[in-house]
């Protein structure tokens, strides 16, 4: 049995095609973009044409819109750093209890030492935005809203269009970390109100090590990292050369693959979840089932913990990921889980599974296969369980 | 993921001693599912010996908490209650090869569920010592008067030395401010009763002590290429190390300090520090600056031995 990988939200496999793009850019053509000799201008030429190829991935008009990054986290830094120096007598940000810790972490320093107000908008137990706090929170002081395309754990797609007109009634700025979105979800930026938008490479099958912040024309933009004049000025420091041409060839096939994510992929994710209900009792589906990415299933396995499960799986030959507590290093589980008020029986046995254009059917049977005897045992463990015929439960899911 | 050992992987996925007791007559329940883990410890103890007689365990966590679980009832079947009691969570970390730092919280659990289960047998009542709002580092269970009593007792100075005795800080780190907050105050509290000196007090933010104590004696520079030709006769490696002092001096003499040869010995070089370098805190600096010059120019190791003055 080959290895089932079910944990690309947390980092995809390189496509070969992206690889052999790549590679030339190491050894032949090694140039400096900025240099005016030949070694330096077929690069050049080479990273207009990556440009490109990304921007017709988000449906951007303007290849200045595009600045390269080492990663997601570094293109969320520098919207909301820029977004503070640049909106004058604005001092503060709003954004959600559900953010990645990109944006989670910089917010809680910036309060610190800065002495940024931030509004934590909250999610309902499906995870959905409260809008109505959004709005209150808007406001003349705010200097950017920042609110996730999609959520990392549970999938839960927002309505960043919306969101981004409020943003823009209160005069403030709107930025949104859409790591997760980009080659899963259709984009066309230039008939956006989006101001920013972050994402990363290695989430949709280029290498780690590059990402990208979109601004839209005309949204002034400070730049984080200071020294030469690469990404006019925007983003010192060498251009990535080999990285942002594997980008584009990566965003190219994403664009390619586009309908696949929302009707291939879409179907395998649906017979795994389905599947895994059907089979084993006290499970539930975490997030909004109406409006989620294609390729992710969350669910929570009441009365066991999470880090079991995945060892357990990972012997099995499949890879998937949690929110658990034990799995991070810290003793609460996942915040956005909490954020969801999901009671701490299942909480803590919440798995991700998140899927992509590599997996096969026979992935996900064998998943259906594993995964019941694997839960068995470890309710067997647990103190909390009262045994198969249990009909004690926390909590009653919304819906099966 | 972590590095668990293999006696800790053996032991989640074979765990031996899982299930119920229907009839123990101690029965230990800490942690709970709130928390992330919790053990349900349940012995059997012939009250003619006092001997336990069998363990069995239920537990909801990650794969270390149900290793060290099982471990526990294997260490403690067949002791006394007394000898079980003297185990320490490190017993049940050491039966497991070791756990990673930011685990061994499971090893306390199982550690905890022991001395509950043992005051059940005896009819006592168990509680944790601790109230709510008092700990200091809640993965742990840490309260400012274990911190301080592990603090005295063992001169802590640091805030590596507080997570390796009280484990307060490893896990999530978040209480890392208020640790240190109260590692200062005790510290400082020491410093005036006299037990503590000063220039070893614990300031948060500071860097770390010098290492001027580990300097004191100069090891071989060992060259893991050596580069050197031919061995040198007597005589070359004499003008060599020389040459050597020669390009060295100035540097010294600029500081207000000078060295001159007094002896070569096979690899050890006895040299003559004077002037500055003399009571120089820096001086076994200078020693190991020339032995590595002198190593880089013979190819061999060298020893740079000071010689007191008159010598």
């Amino acid at each position: 049995m080959k290895p089932v990988y079910l944990d690309n939200n947390a980092t995809t496999r390189v496509d070969p095609r992206v690889v052999d793009a790549m590679l030339p850019y190491f050894t032949e053509q090694f140039g400096n973009a900025s240099s005016i000799h030949a070694f330096g201008a077929d690069v050049g030429t080479a990273i207009r044409h990556a440009r490109r190829q990304l921007q017709a991935l988000l449906g951007t008009e303007f290849d200045h819109e595009i600045v390269y990054t080492g990663c997601g986290t570094e293109a969320d830094n520098m919207a909301l750093l820029s977004a503070l120096e640049t909106q004058a007598g604005r001092n503060e940000i709003v954004t959600s209890a559900v953010e990645h810790p990109a944006i989670l972490a910089l917010c809680a320093w910036l309060e610190k030492a800065r002495g940024v107000k931030v509004h934590y908008i909250g999610v309902d137990s499906r995870g959905r935005l409260d809008m109505d706090a959004y709005r209150k929170a808007l406001g003349p002081r705010t200097a950017i809203a920042s609110i996730m395309w999609a959520n990392n754990e549970t999938g839960n797609l927002f309505d960043v269009e919306t969101l981004a007109e409020l943003a823009h009634e209160a005069g403030a700025l709107f930025h949104t970390d859409a790591v997760q979105a980009v080659g899963k979800v259709p984009m066309d930026l230039k008939t956006s109100e989006i101001d920013m938008l972050s994402l990363s490479g290695h989430k949709f099958h280029a290498p780690k090590g590059i990402g990208a912040l979109y601004v839209r024309r005309g949204v002034r933009l400070r730049p984080m990292i200071r020294g030469g004049h690469q990404e006019r000025g925007r983003r010192a420091g060498t251009e990535n050369a080999p990285s942002i041409i594997g980008l584009g060839v990566a965003a190219e096939l994403a664009r390619t693959h586009l309908d696949e994510e929302n009707t291939r992929v879409r179907a395998l994710r649906d017979r795994l979840e389905s599947g895994l209900l059907q089979r084993i009792s006290h499970a539930m589906v975490t997030g909004d089932p109406e409006r989620r990415l294609p390729n992710t299933s969350n669910i929570a396995f009441e009365y066991i913990e999470g880090e079991g499960i995945l060892l357990l799986l990972n012997k099995a030959g499949i890879a998937a990921s949690s929110g658990s507590a034990c799995t991070s290093g810290s003793l609460e589980p996942s915040h956005v889980l909490r954020a969801m008020k999901v009671p701490y029986t299942a909480a803590h046995g919440a798995i991700r599974f998140s899927l992509s254009r590599e997996n096969t059917p026979e992935d996900v049977e064998h998943v259906l296969e594993v995964m019941p005897g694997i839960v068995e045992t470890l309710r067997g463990m647990s103190p909390f369980w009262d045994g198969a015929s249990a009909t004690r439960s926390a909590f009653t899911p919304s819906y099966a | 993921m972590w590095e668990y050992s293999d006696k800790v992987k053996e032991y989640f996925f074979n765990p031996k001693n899982v299930g119920v007791i229907e009839d123990a007559n101690g029965v230990g329940e800490v942690g709970a599912i709130a928390c992330g883990d919790a053990l349900k410890l349940m012995i059997q103890v012939d009250p003619d010996t006092d001997r336990i007689t069998s363990a069995r365990f239920q537990t909801f966590g990650c794969g270390s908490a149900i290793a060290s679980s099982s471990a526990l009832t294997e260490i403690i079947v067949g002791k006394t209650v007394d000898e079980a009691l003297k185990i320490t969570n490190q017993d049940i970390a050491d039966f497991l090869g070791g756990l990673p730092p930011e685990k061994m919280h499971c090893s306390v659990m199982g550690y905890e569920a022991l001395r509950a289960a043992v005051a059940n047998y005896r009819g006592e009542t168990w509680e944790d010592d601790h109230e709510e709002g008092a700990l200091l580092c809640k993965c742990f269970g840490v309260d400012e008067g274990m911190l301080e009593r592990a603090v005295r007792n063992n001169n802590l100075t640091s805030m590596e030395q507080v997570a390796q005795y009280t484990k307060a800080t490893a896990s999530c780190s978040t209480c890392a401010e208020t640790v240190e907050e109260a590692l200062e105050r005790i510290n400082a509290a020491m410093v005036s009763e006299g037990v503590l000196d000063a220039r070893d007090a614990f300031v948060a933010g500071a860097l770390p002590p010098t290492r001027r104590a580990a300097r004191k004696t100069s090891p071989l520079v060992e060259l893991s290429t050596p580069t050197a030709p031919a061995r040198l006769t007597t005589v070359q490696r004499i003008r060599a190390v020389e040459e050597v002092l020669t390009e060295l001096r100035p540097v010294l003499q600029g500081d207000g300090g000078d060295c001159e040869l007094v002896d070569v010995d096979g690899n050890k070089v006895m040299v003559r520090l004077s002037g500055a370098c003399v009571n120089c805190q820096l001086a076994s600096v200078t020693v190991q600056g020339i032995q590595q010059r002198l190593a880089e120019r013979l190819g061999e190791p060298v020893r740079v031995i000071p010689v007191p003055a008159g010598h």
